[in-house]
């Protein structure tokens, strides 16, 4: 089967001598033990039946002539009922061979596609568990290539090398019986010739693995050029670089010519010196044959019948052989893809030793009770979006069970403490020094800083995407150690400056901020960020379908639906990191007034290095090299005419 | 289409024509082999003629040789074709890359060019080097092994005759089912891929919306959808090797019994009847062959479909027939130009502007996210082509000018600014490759990377890696304007280019503009009013049309949008 498209080229890696080890065959082989045991059974002895026939067939020919053709021609009679008999009997046994083919085919389809879904499925799940630093430290093209080029070498493992190896395996012993059971002066000759081919196979093998990995290194050349100057390509077109690049791209491009045509001259000449050694050994038992028969009066042990079926013999030996070394190829590749794939699989998860936990409640007064989360909506949207009718009110709230068994509920209120908080993302360079601040419910914070001075940093530290390596952060008085992630991060809502999109429609971009939401619920979001009126312009509204990150819409046009993606999630406290940097101040403005609505009641860290985003902030935090130098409002910075002075005045008393 | 891409053989025609040729006279050997082997057996071990064995014998191997050697050579020469071929392949793809223009490069998108640059170059390469040499050997073995065996027996011939079409009728219906599935999976392969890297790219999206879950049901349903029609499709492919299995048992069971009763009536000879099972295998492997051959091609076709658009793609903008080499001065006369991306659509993007700029001129341009700006400036270096109205630089219509020259004069910092992997000397050359240490010295001063070049352990020779991913966005910003001051061009402009450079470099920069290079006309687009403030006049663009035109203290008297933009800044957020 062919390859999927977009599949990167093979890497150096795969190249590498000897991946295979004994634990990774090991656990390799439990994929595909673990659920099809019987199955396996099955395509096992299917193979066996295959194979024993095509061994018999091979016999056929010497059969026919030595015990039918040759007494039917000595006797002179012309009976041939016995032939006919024994002809019907080897039919017989053909279709069992034909059969059991087809069942092997069939089942082992299953059996692989199987195995393939479940190992993509895995990594996947696996993904999902795995901590930002992973994302961090590997490249998006390298964790895309576990899915196409990994899986797809274990694919030609599966589905090919392993039956492929286990029918070649039984036919070459079976074969070899017949040989030495057929005339075993033969088989020596088959044998020794059978060694200088695999010999020279290797040979050729090792020289076309060295150009095809020089080949796989200019293709890399060549591909990364061309990816580097077509996303340039408007950069190229305005400073008149075309003719550059082609001298540039055409050096590149021979060298490419050059390697590949070396790596494919020595895979293509393979085939035609391995199907005629099989045909140099074909001649020698003739030439050996016919000396042993004739000139050794041998005739009576090497018969026709014998060098007949003996040059089948020889074909159906060297067949088996080569298929052999070929899918021994295939099987190094698929041994490191699967060693790359073990590799993700075996990465660490996020730790979550959280126990306190995120729920919905009913609060008359001051008692909490812990009520469903359909309740809760339902309250919600009989009153118009509100939590509370005065008397009773649906609130979130932690739920915090402790060590002698029992339980407590405390409102979930926005309240972020951080306490001397160091924090280093490799454990060498520390990235921030002691930094404290506090949150209360409702208040505005804003960081404000150069780039690289810990802004995101802190935010990122507060929903757990990194563990603090010093210090203390408590929310509502808890330890965020001790919340269950998911419950953290689902308390939190974050914009960031990158927004992501996915494919998908306008509508189910927005309702991931909350799966549940109908669709009133998110149209009221995007009211809310002034993503409304440009959505209700797109050709089809809110069914309008985005695809490569929402190419279609300006970097504006995305921040505003991230923004209603946020607000649609409902949660207590929000992180806006340059949520409107790509949005034009006046717009910005606008936006802003939907924000401010967004950021009512709620806790809200702002990241901004425009000024005019924050000025309105209960408390600015200057940062600079992972320290907070100053804090206040914008009142009390401005008079203290220090860094933040000088930021602001920037902007309006140029000199 | 295929004849377009046959256009890129060129130099490599030799090696394409005579790889055929040598395979073919690989298969004429391979198919006399067992003709020889039979008459070996029959006059020689049969008649205990050691000497015919010894003849015939040598006669053989000779053949081998050459089939050996011819195989190799025709591999050679198969791969020389290939490869020569994908590299003039890619080689005219990037050069009629090289001309087109932004409209062209906006049709194709990049990632789509990549693939067909990259992926689809060695699908065409590998079907390349297979029809020129299986496709060539596969049929004409056919052909050869069934002469040579009505040549040996017609009678048992038939029976081949007659199998043969068997087997090809079901392969092919086996791929005739089989193929639009495996285009569908193809299909789902991609989503699949959408999925991952969407996942990857909004880790921190999914991760803190915690979607993981909601992620996971996407992906194992695509992943599933894969391995249904993965089964379904192999189901049918896996039916091939039966079928062919029961072709060749089907094939030796009528020969040896029909064989059998003509060697007893002497109508045949034993060698010729093992000969004949050769021709068996030579024949029914060739047609698994071709039917194989039939399933690659039929794959590659979209690959090479996919080339030829791109080969055959014009560029929109060209070069005039008497080029005007040479630009005057920096004026730009816009005279009521109309400008829309798309033809067919009535969406303009610029409605009748009419504008009139000096030599030396700077202007400030100011206007809201996705009204124009960007669309306005991009038409002066001919970037675009206007839809109606003209535009004249330096007195004369921008459409007169040799590409290059106009260009080279006109120099822009785009809005999405990309660095090449490189030194930081090399990312400047691309102003100008004759550039001295001094004149880049020179254009990092006036553009505030100097300073932060210099600090840097390697200086000028600081590698930047792809993307520009190891400098900051303000330095990456510039460096380009840097890399831009180099061309010494007539007129520069800014789209947006110091956003995220602090204001009072910014004001640097801008007082290093009016210094060093006071004879240049600046166009600025920028979002801080503190960018466009001290221009000699600023431009507000609103939906695609000129709002107003003025210095800033007129504007900021009686232009409402001009006004709110610099309270919004003013006072941010403040109700």
């Amino acid at each position: 089967m062919p390859p999927p498209r977009g599949a990167r080229p093979m890497n150096r890696e795969d190249f590498k001598k000897n991946p295979i080890s004994k634990g990774l065959v090991k656990r390799l082989l439990s994929y595909l033990t673990g659920k099809y045991k019987v199955l396996l059974g099955i395509v096992f002895f299917c193979i066996i039946v295959a194979s024993v026939t095509s061994v018999l067939g091979n016999m056929f020919i010497k059969n026919l002539i030595d015990d039918y053709i040759e007494p039917l021609l000595a006797s002179g009679d012309k009976d041939f009922s016995g032939l006919a008999n024994w002809i019907r009997t080897v039919a017989i046994l053909f279709v069992f061979g034909v059969i059991a083919n087809f069942f092997q085919g069939q089942i082992m389809l299953v059996i692989s596609n199987n195995v393939l879904r479940n190992v993509r499925d895995d990594m996947f799940k696996h993904m999902q568990t795995l901590p930002i630093s992973y994302f961090d430290t590997h490249s998006h093209g390298d964790v895309m290539s576990h899915y196409t080029n990994d899986v797809d070498t274990l694919r030609q493992m599966i589905s090919q090398s392993f039956p492929s190896m286990m029918s070649s395996g039984i036919t070459i012993v079976a074969t070899l019986a017949a040989m030495i059971y057929t005339s075993w002066q033969l088989t020596i000759v088959v044998l020794l010739g059978t060694f200088t081919m695999i010999f020279l196979m290797g040979k050729i093998g090792g020289k076309s693995a060295t150009f095809f990995m020089k080949q796989q290194a200019s293709l890399g050349d060549v591909n990364g050029y061309i990816e580097e100057m077509v996303n340039g390509q408007k950069v190229v077109k305005v400073f008149t670089y075309e003719d550059r690049a082609k001298v540039t791209f055409d050096q590149k491009n021979e060298e490419l010519c050059n390697n590949a045509t070396s790596a494919n001259i020595f895979a293509n000449i393979l085939m035609p010196i391995m199907g005629n050694i099989g045909n140099v050994l074909y001649v020698l038992v003739a030439f050996i044959g016919g000396f042993l028969a004739i000139q050794c009066g041998l005739s009576d042990v090497i018969t026709l019948g014998v060098i007949g079926s003996f040059l089948q013999l020889t074909k159906s030996f060297v067949m088996p052989v080569s298929q052999v070394s070929q899918q021994m190829n295939a099987i190094i590749m698929a041994m490191a893809g699967a060693d790359r794939i073990f590799k993700l699989l075996d990465e660490k998860p996020e730790a979550d030793d959280g126990y306190v936990t995120l729920v919905h409640c009913k609060k008359t007064g001051d008692e909490l009770t812990e009520v469903p989360e359909e309740e809760a909506l339902s309250f919600k949207r009989a009153h118009n979006g509100k939590e509370s009718d005065g008397t009773t009110s649906y609130v979130w709230a932690w739920k915090h069970p402790h060590q002698d068994g029992t339980l407590t509920y405390a409102e979930v209120k926005g309240d972020v403490r951080l306490f001397d908080v160091d924090f280093s993302y490799d454990g060498k360079k520390q990235v921030l020094f002691d930094v404290s601040l506090y949150a209360k419910p409702g208040q505005k914070i804003a960081f404000v800083g150069a780039t690289g001075a810990g802004k995101t940093t802190i935010t990122n530290l507060i929903n757990r995407f990194y563990d603090i390596a010093d210090g203390k952060i408590r929310y509502d008085d808890i330890n965020i150690n001790k919340i269950k992630k998911a419950d953290l991060r689902h308390s939190l809502g974050i914009v960031l400056q990158d927004t992501n999109l996915f494919t998908g429609s306008v509508m189910e971009n927005i309702r991931y901020g909350n799966l549940k939401a109908t669709d009133e619920e998110c149209i009221e979001a995007a009211k809310l960020a002034n993503a409304h009126d440009f959505i209700s312009k797109l050709p089809n509204g809110y069914d309008t379908v985005l695809t490569a990150n929402g190419a279609e819409l300006s970097q504006g046009q995305r921040q505003l639906i991230a923004i209603a993606r946020a607000a649609v999630a409902d949660p207590p406290v929000m992180i806006l990191d340059e949520a409107t940097s790509s949005i034009d101040t006046r717009t910005e403005a606008i936006v802003q007034r939907g924000m401010d609505a967004l950021m009512e009641n709620r806790t809200v860290f702002v990241i901004a290095h425009r000024l005019s985003t924050v000025q309105n902030s209960k408390a600015i935090m200057v940062l600079e090299n992972g320290h907070i130098i100053e804090r206040g409002d914008h009142q009390s910075l401005i008079a203290d005419k220090g860094k933040y002075y000088q930021l602001y005045t920037g902007a309006f008393e140029l000199e | 289409m295929i004849k377009r891409l046959l256009k890129s053989v060129r130099e490599y025609k030799k090696p394409s024509i005579l790889s055929p040729v040598l395979v073919s006279c690989e298969v004429v050997m391979e198919v006399l082999m067992p003709l020889l082997m039979s008459k070996l057996i029959d006059n020689g071990i049969d008649k205990s003629d050691m000497n015919y064995v010894w003849i015939v014998g040598s006669l053989l191997l000779v053949c081998m040789f050459i089939s050996m050697a011819f195989g190799a050579l025709s591999g050679r020469e198969a791969a020389k074709a290939s490869a020569g071929f994908a590299k003039n392949l890619r080689h005219d793809m990037f050069h009629n890359l090289q001309t087109f223009s932004f409209s062209n490069i906006d049709k194709f998108k990049t990632s789509s060019i990549i693939t067909r640059l990259t992926t689809d170059v060695t699908n065409v390469q590998n079907s390349y080097q297979m029809v020129i040499r299986i496709a060539v050997r596969a049929p004409i073995m056919l052909i050869f092994a069934m002469c040579a065996s009505f040549y040996v027996n017609p009678k048992v011939a038939l029976i081949l005759l007659g199998i043969a079409p068997i087997l090809l009728l079901g392969l092919i219906i086996v791929f005739r089912y089989a193929h639009p599935i495996f285009v569908r999976m193809f299909k789902r392969f991609d989503l699949m891929n959408n999925v991952v890297q969407e996942n990857v790219r909004g880790i921190r999206v999914v991760k803190s919306f915690v979607r993981e879950d909601h992620e996971i049901e996407k992906f194992t349903e695509v992943s599933n959808a894969i391995r249904n029609d993965a089964v379904k499709a192999e189901r049918a492919i896996n039916c091939n090797a039966p079928l062919m299995m029961a072709s060749v048992y089907t094939a030796m069971l009528l020969i040896s019994w029909i064989g059998a009763k003509l060697v007893v009536n002497e109508e045949m000879t034993t060698g010729q009847l093992t000969s004949m099972f050769s021709y068996t295998m030579q024949i029914l492997m060739s047609l698994m062959m071709v039917s194989m051959i039939i399933v690659m091609l039929v794959i590659s076709k979209t690959s090479a479909e996919r080339i030829s658009e791109l080969l055959d793609e014009t560029p929109d903008i060209t070069n005039p027939e008497n080029p005007v080499m040479e630009v005057k001065d920096g004026s730009i006369d816009f005279d009521h130009v109309f400008f829309s991306y798309s033809k067919e659509k009535e969406k303009s993007c610029l409605l009748d502007f009419d504008l009139h700029i000096k030599s030396g001129e700077t202007i400030g341009i100011i206007g809201g996210t996705g009204s124009g700006k960007s669309s306005f400036v991009q038409l002066i270096p001919r970037l675009y082509d206007v839809t109606d109205g003209d535009i004249k630089v330096g007195g004369i219509d921008v459409r007169n000018y040799d590409l290059d020259v106009i260009r080279d004069n006109v120099a822009m910092v785009l809005q999405k600014n990309v660095l090449f992997s490189g030194t930081i000397k090399e990312n400047l050359r691309w102003g100008n490759p004759e550039a001295t240490d001094e004149e880049m010295i020179q254009a990092c001063k006036i553009a505030q990377a100097d300073s932060f070049i210099s600090a840097f352990p390697e200086g000028y020779d600081t590698y930047i890696e792809q993307g520009g991913s190891n400098v900051s966005g303000g330095q990456k910003q510039r460096l380009c304007i840097a890399r831009a001051l180099l061309k010494k061009p007539k007129i520069l402009i800014l789209d947006d280019s110091t956003s995220a450079v602090d204001t009072a470099t910014d004001a640097q920069i801008q007082k290093g503009f009016a210094e060093y290079i006071p004879g240049t006309t600046k166009l600025i687009i920028a979002q801080r009013i503190s960018s466009v403030e001290n221009a000699d006049r600023i431009i507000v663009i609103d939906n695609g049309k000129i709002n107003a035109i003025g210095t800033h203290d007129e504007l900021l008297k009686d232009n409402e949008i001009y006004k709110e933009v610099y309270e919004s800044q003013k006072k941010g957020g403040e109700e």
